[in-house]
């Protein structure tokens, strides 16, 4: 479990990015933290891992506060795959990159390569084992990235901004395999901007704004809430904003899923489903 | 007119084995707005670095076929000659900006033109009031978040009014309505400038309804070309893996059900919505 009690955060003395943040997030849950620009979602995701540590307040990993561990020892219970690829990846072929923390960890060499294989088949990389992965696309750059944190197997996963260069099918494919995860029980956190994808996973939903939690609620709640939304930057998924637009008597307006939106317009129209 | 010419087109990376884009053939019109898209790792990128020659000559590799860009050999013209006529926004922010602060970054392009003081101040302070970065204009490029970033790098190719210009996914890192405003920005400049707007990108629920006309990639070839309803509608679009805006898909899974909606596929939720609206009155 993870526990954030009342953290404030501040890169120099005259901003302070976070301010006053507390959160709890249980075994097993799937949250989704998303907010404008320049709101402190990824600054609040770097104290799960103490990466970063709060200039008051307290972050809990399992009852551990990360003050009083490393981030070494963390990393195995959290594992952070980043936004930009690049601050991530080293290593000269994709394997290695792969390979390097659980060298670190100490695994033994037959377990090492069976999490290779794993992770490049899952990912869909297996054809780039030996190539560089600065000669890959964004997209595959990233999924290398995520390859080499998986790998090790954390309980609790933090994707920041896991869709970006995503296309169609690797952002199915990465909705799937959450939603694996989740059924393994593991946590998993994601920073995203994208409503689409939030829409279609329907997790948890923390909303930020300038360094604090502006909402907090079921996907499909916030979601279809267009003046929380505005105020955070950000827009409604596209089923929620036809309905919004629509705002016709007897149609509900908190609808994200594309075939409850059907079942509801076809009704509405007085279509009989074929 | 025909401002990009593209024909058989073929460019192999140094030490590939295979070609990133193999017999490329396409054309975009003066003052269009063209959207190509296609799955990850489909070459879309490569192909953007040869509007301005940076594939072959800083690229190197191998390339085949025949590249005219504002009726230029865009393969043999020096880069800084193509940068006149076509900007480039790279896919990573961190890849261009350079300079200590916004302002000097975005002037710099002006600087290698040999705008005169005054102009160049015009054109900078108008960019980054665009882009909504004026209040940045001191700070440092490489202290600021990656969606920062990405304006401080399209309002550095904006000042530079192209001909064309050329955007690899360039609002990934900025939230939903940022990325918004910075589309309507481009998509105005498009129409009122007729500056050519080229696109790269996968996320049409947010950029179809701006786009003229559609190219899809996949593995190094362009499959589909054409106009943007027409290709949102075509069940090849769907087997290459394109995402389909969720209004357009719901306006599919309606009509599959003997909804009497107007034939024009919608490309926004505004679209579908004006069409149920009109159904519903009925």
């Amino acid at each position: 479990m993870l526990m954030v009690e009342d953290v404030h955060f501040s890169y120099s003395s005259s901003i302070e990015a976070l301010k006053g943040v507390s959160l709890t997030v249980d075994d097993g849950e799937f949250v989704a933290i998303m907010g404008q620009n320049g709101a402190g979602k990824t600054t609040l995701v770097k104290h799960f891992n103490g990466l970063l540590k709060p200039t008051s307040g307290r972050v809990l990993v399992d009852g551990v506060e990360t003050t009083k561990t490393s981030v070494a020892a963390l990393a195995r219970t959290v594992g952070f795959v980043f936004q930009n690829p690049d601050h991530q990846l080293f290593s000269e072929t994709v394997e290695e990159e792969i390979a390097f923390a659980l060298k670190n960890f100490g695994y033994a060499p037959d377990v090492i390569e069976k999490r290779i294989e794993w992770g490049v088949n899952l990912l869909g990389l297996a054809q780039y084992r030996k190539t560089s992965p600065f000669m890959l696309s964004g997209g595959e750059r990233k999924r290398v990235a995520l390859a080499s944190v998986l790998a090790w197997d954390p309980k609790m996963l933090i994707l920041d901004e896991p869709t970006i260069g995503q296309d169609h099918q690797q952002k199915e494919n990465l909705r799937q395999f959450i939603m694996q995860l989740q059924s393994q029980g593991k946590t998993i956190v994601i920073v995203t901007h994208d409503v689409e994808f939030v829409a279609e996973c329907n997790p948890r939903v923390v909303l930020m704004r300038e360094g604090k939690i502006a909402a907090d609620g079921e996907g499909k709640e916030i979601l279809t809430n267009p003046q929380v939304l505005k105020e955070s930057s950000i827009v409604l998924p596209q089923i929620a904003q036809v309905f919004s637009i629509l705002n016709a008597p007897g149609l509900p307006k908190d609808v994200i899923d594309i075939y409850e939106a059907k079942t509801l317009l076809l009704k509405k129209l007085g279509v009989t489903s074929r | 007119m025909a401002l990009i010419e593209i024909k058989g087109l073929t460019y192999t990376y140094p030490g590939a084995t295979q070609p990133s884009i193999s017999d490329v053939s396409l054309t975009v019109q003066k003052g269009e707005f063209v959207l190509i898209t296609g799955p990850s790792g489909c070459g879309k990128t490569t192909l953007c670095r040869t509007f301005n020659g940076l594939i072959p000559q800083f690229y190197q590799g191998e390339l085949k076929g025949e590249i005219r860009v504002a009726d230029l050999d865009a393969a043999k013209q020096p880069t800084y000659e193509m940068a006149r006529h076509v900007g480039l926004v790279f896919q990573n922010p961190e890849n261009q900006l350079f300079a200590l602060s916004v302002e000097k970054d975005v002037a710099f392009g002006l600087e290698n033109l040999g705008y005169s003081r005054e102009e160049m101040r015009k054109r900078v302070d108008w960019a980054m009031d665009l882009t909504g970065i004026t209040d940045l204009r001191d700070r440092s490029p490489h202290e600021m978040s990656g969606g920062q970033q990405q304006r401080v790098a399209i309002a550095a190719v904006l000042a530079m009014q192209p001909e064309i210009i050329v955007l690899d996914e360039p609002t990934s890192f900025l939230d939903p309505l940022s990325a918004q405003k910075i589309f309507d920005v481009i998509h105005d400049l498009n129409k009122t400038l007729g500056i050519s707007v080229i696109l790269v990108e996968h996320r049409l629920d947010l950029t179809a309804r701006y786009a003229d006309h559609i190219i899809i990639m996949d593995q190094g070839k362009v499959r589909l070309d054409g106009d943007t309803r027409a290709i949102l509608a075509s069940d090849e679009t769907r087997l290459i893996g394109v995402g389909i805006p969720k209004a357009t898909l719901l306006y599919e899974l309606l009509q599959n059900e003997g909804a009497n909606l107007p034939e024009t596929t919608p490309l926004s939720s505004e679209e579908l919505a004006k069409m149920l609206q009109e159904a519903l009155k009925n």
